[in-house]
């Protein structure tokens, strides 16, 4: 066994869901089954619990964090988590799950590895479930479980697990989904969440913190298309580093060896790689999510916004591109012909809204033609043309250099994602 | 080939990824150094993204003048071995001044008289992005701060107004006047910025490690006797083998009981710790919310 085997990796994952699917109460049994609850914060939610008059201590107070939220009793943001065990570092994008929140879903799952969809064991297959999944879907998140919950309250029968299952199964052959994992447990009883139950012994897969461990992410990221969006340049200007120029970045596609040869774009001038530096010392390869700097033969003209590549593997350049947008202000809605500041890795550009093709209905997925407006959390297609070039790749292809957002020009706020296709 | 990294290294690599987009993104960008562990590790890391080149951004320490005294020498040893530029604003300028009355009474601190000298050297300054080591798992306010946190021109938080972050694509777009508060360590845990601290063999304060000392209990906390820290009815003063788990003013820093010598006995002890370490700040204790409350006047 290698050191590398021994090191911990960290998985993200994302949940969204409402109090009543027990989300919250799952969440509070993960970490207080992992122990990463502290005795001065169960000590505080107790005593809140308490003088409410709450019967049990309220676990879903771990996880509402500002006044707003628990005077309301709702989560309205997306809140990180963080607990450990000796194989693994998680992060929880905790996301409220109510379609009014569907910016917050997006967001919270455009980082994560792995999605747990909630369902509760009596109701079944619901709207929100299926809009959870489209959403996970859309953003591509690599695995998604379904957490079959409350399973005490249908007697652990495996008919209903089942019944859901091929439900699930059913709609999800609609969808882009290809690694489904599905769960039977009681995150109240603690039955399937980090101990195995007793009460389902039909059930031959794993725990859900078994699978969270185990999981292969590994492949997660694109290891093919080498991509390296030039973030920063490095000139130290010493006697000791005097030519030094390095072109820092976070290498977001493929692995880049010393002694490649690459070409920047938009010049599209070929040199070779000399050297993969970091303040420990130089590497003889990089490969995604690594910060690293590269420093080349040739003195060619590259700045931040260029890009990296093989002369080989070359993404796509243009000044159009079609997105899955998320609409996220709910101030206005999206302008068709409107014009964006529209940032996409370490480059940014004015853009125009060409057309806007349809809007996705994220219940049923159908496409909404006529009489629309984008609205705040609506998913539209539609059509950009940019300033200057873009290069890019499809978001199926690679997270990182698929993805964009558009800024208001006024107001300077975020106001959508998108994802390009 | 096996291309994982571990989950120290991912985290390195994020917060490089964030402190160059700070540079890139800003024009005039500055890291509140408090002497503590984050705001060290903080500043480590900046050193590492910008290697061979010099760190590209000012320190600024806010001195409430109720200081360890370990924390400025290792503050100025650190800035001498980096080559840093380091600018100190002093609280009791403020004081002074009149702009600020200092608190009175047994637990009377001057934690909360910081917020006008930090927004007034910001001003001063015309920083345009102040970078901060909160972590979101240090307290439930934080669990929702963005790693480019807006902020209007009186330097305040609008928890309900926050702009979404996706992916690793940062929006830093301001009007004039405007500025953003940075967390580029916001994903690390307490136990992730030990074990890293400890891979990276970085020299810390001596005041993270147990040594002896004379202390006084108050409210179950124990703090370290000092001048600044009149004394009730009743307090003893007594000597106790501790250490601190964070470092701010002395009135509100509490130490605790340990053996921890080395790093690694450190690590031991947050690994199996029962109690979070800002449970040791009274400054957080005085209301349920009284972080978010403190971080909407534009507290860090």
């Amino acid at each position: 066994m290698s050191d590398k085997d021994l090191e911990t990796q960290l998985l993200r994952f994302t949940t969204a869901g409402s109090v009543d699917d027990g989300k919250s109460t799952l969440i509070g049994r993960l970490l207080y089954d992992s122990k990463s609850i502290f005795q001065d914060q169960y000590e505080q939610i107790e005593a809140i619990s308490e003088r409410r008059g709450e019967e049990e201590v309220n676990l879903a107070l771990l996880t509402d964090g500002l006044k707003a939220e628990r005077e309301q009793g709702i989560t309205i943001d997306v809140a990180y988590r963080y607990f450990s065990t000796p194989k693994r570092k998680f992060i929880i994008a905790d996301t409220p799950g109510h379609i009014q929140y569907t910016r917050n879903m997006v967001t919270g799952a455009s980082t994560a590895n792995v999605a747990l969809l909630l369902v509760d064991a009596r109701n079944g297959v619901s709207e929100q479930t299926r809009r959870h999944a489209i959403i996970a879907s859309l953003l591509k998140i690599p695995h998604v479980v379904v957490c079959i919950n409350k399973m005490d309250l249908v007697d652990y029968k495996e008919e209903a697990f089942n019944k859901i299952r091929s439900d699930f199964k059913d709609f999800a052959t609609k969808l882009d989904v290809t690694d489904v994992s599905f769960i039977p447990m009681s995150a109240l009883k603690g039955d399937n969440v980090v101990e195995r139950s007793d009460n389902m012994d039909w059930y031959e897969g794993s725990t859900l913190m078994y699978y969270l461990e185990n999981v292969h992410i590994s492949s997660d990221h694109n290891f093919i298309d080498c991509r390296f969006p030039v973030q920063y340049v490095i000139r130290p200007y010493n006697d000791k580093f005097h030519d030094y120029r390095g072109y820092a970045g976070r290498v977001s596609g493929g692995v880049f060896k010393k002694g490649d040869t690459v070409i920047a774009l938009p010049s599209g001038f070929s040199t070779t790689i000399t050297g993969i530096h970091t303040f420990d010392g130089e590497l003889d390869d990089a490969h995604p999510p690594q910060s690293v700097t590269f420093t080349l033969k040739d003195e060619i003209d590259i700045s931040r916004g260029d890009m990296i590549v093989r002369p080989n593997n070359q993404p796509e350049v243009s000044q159009n591109i079609e997105v899955m947008l998320c609409w996220f202000d709910h101030t206005k809605p999206l302008q068709n012909k409107g014009k964006y500041f529209l940032k996409h890795t370490s480059t940014e550009a004015k853009c125009l809204i060409e057309e806007i093709k349809y809007k996705l209905d994220i219940n049923t997925l159908h496409r909404i033609q006529e009489n629309f407006s984008v609205k705040s959390n609506d998913i539209a297609r539609v059509s950009i043309r940019t300033t200057k070039p873009l290069f890019f790749d499809e978001y199926s292809k690679n997270r990182t250099t698929g993805s964009i957002i558009l800024v208001d020009s006024q107001t300077n706020n975020t106001v959508a994602a998108g994802m390009i296709i | 080939m096996n291309y994982s990294i571990s989950h120290l290294d991912e985290l390195e690599s994020e917060s490089i990824f964030i402190l160059r987009e700070v540079a890139a993104q800003f024009e005039n960008s500055v890291i509140l150094f408090s002497g503590g562990k984050d705001s060290i590790l903080m500043t480590y890391l900046a050193v590492k993204a910008f290697y061979p080149a010099k760190v590209p951004f000012q320190l600024l320490h806010v001195d409430t003048g109720h200081n360890f005294e370990e924390t400025l020498n290792y503050r100025d040893q650190l800035v001498n071995k980096y080559d840093l530029k380091l600018k100190v604003g002093y609280v009791q300028e403020a004081i002074d001044q009149g702009f600020v009355h200092e608190e009175s009474g047994v637990n009377a601190s001057r934690n909360g008289l910081q917020i006008y000298t930090l927004l007034d050297e910001l001003e001063k300054g015309k920083y345009d992005a102040a970078m901060g080591g909160g972590r979101r798992d240090e307290e439930k306010a934080r669990a929702k701060e963005r790693f480019f946190s807006h902020r209007d021109e009186f330097g305040q938080w609008d928890p309900k107004n926050q702009r979404p972050e996706l992916w690793n694509i940062f929006n830093g777009k301001k009007k004039p006047g405007e500025h953003f508060r940075i967390f580029p360590i916001s994903n690390w845990t307490e136990l992730d910025v030990w074990q890293y601290l400890a891979q990276e063999k970085v020299p810390l304060p001596s005041l993270y490690f147990a040594h002896e000392r004379e202390v006084i209990e108050r409210d179950g906390i124990l703090l370290a006797r000092s001048p600044y820290i009149p004394l009730k009815n009743g307090e003893n003063v007594f000597k106790e083998k501790v250490r601190c788990r964070t470092i701010g003013d002395v009135t509100c820093t509490g130490v605790w009981r340990s053996k921890a010598t080395t790093i690694e006995e450190i690590i031991e002890e947050v690994a199996t710790s029962r109690m979070t370490e800002r449970g040791g700040r009274s400054d957080d204790k005085r209301s349920e919310t009284s972080m978010e409350d403190r971080k909407k006047e534009g507290y860090f």
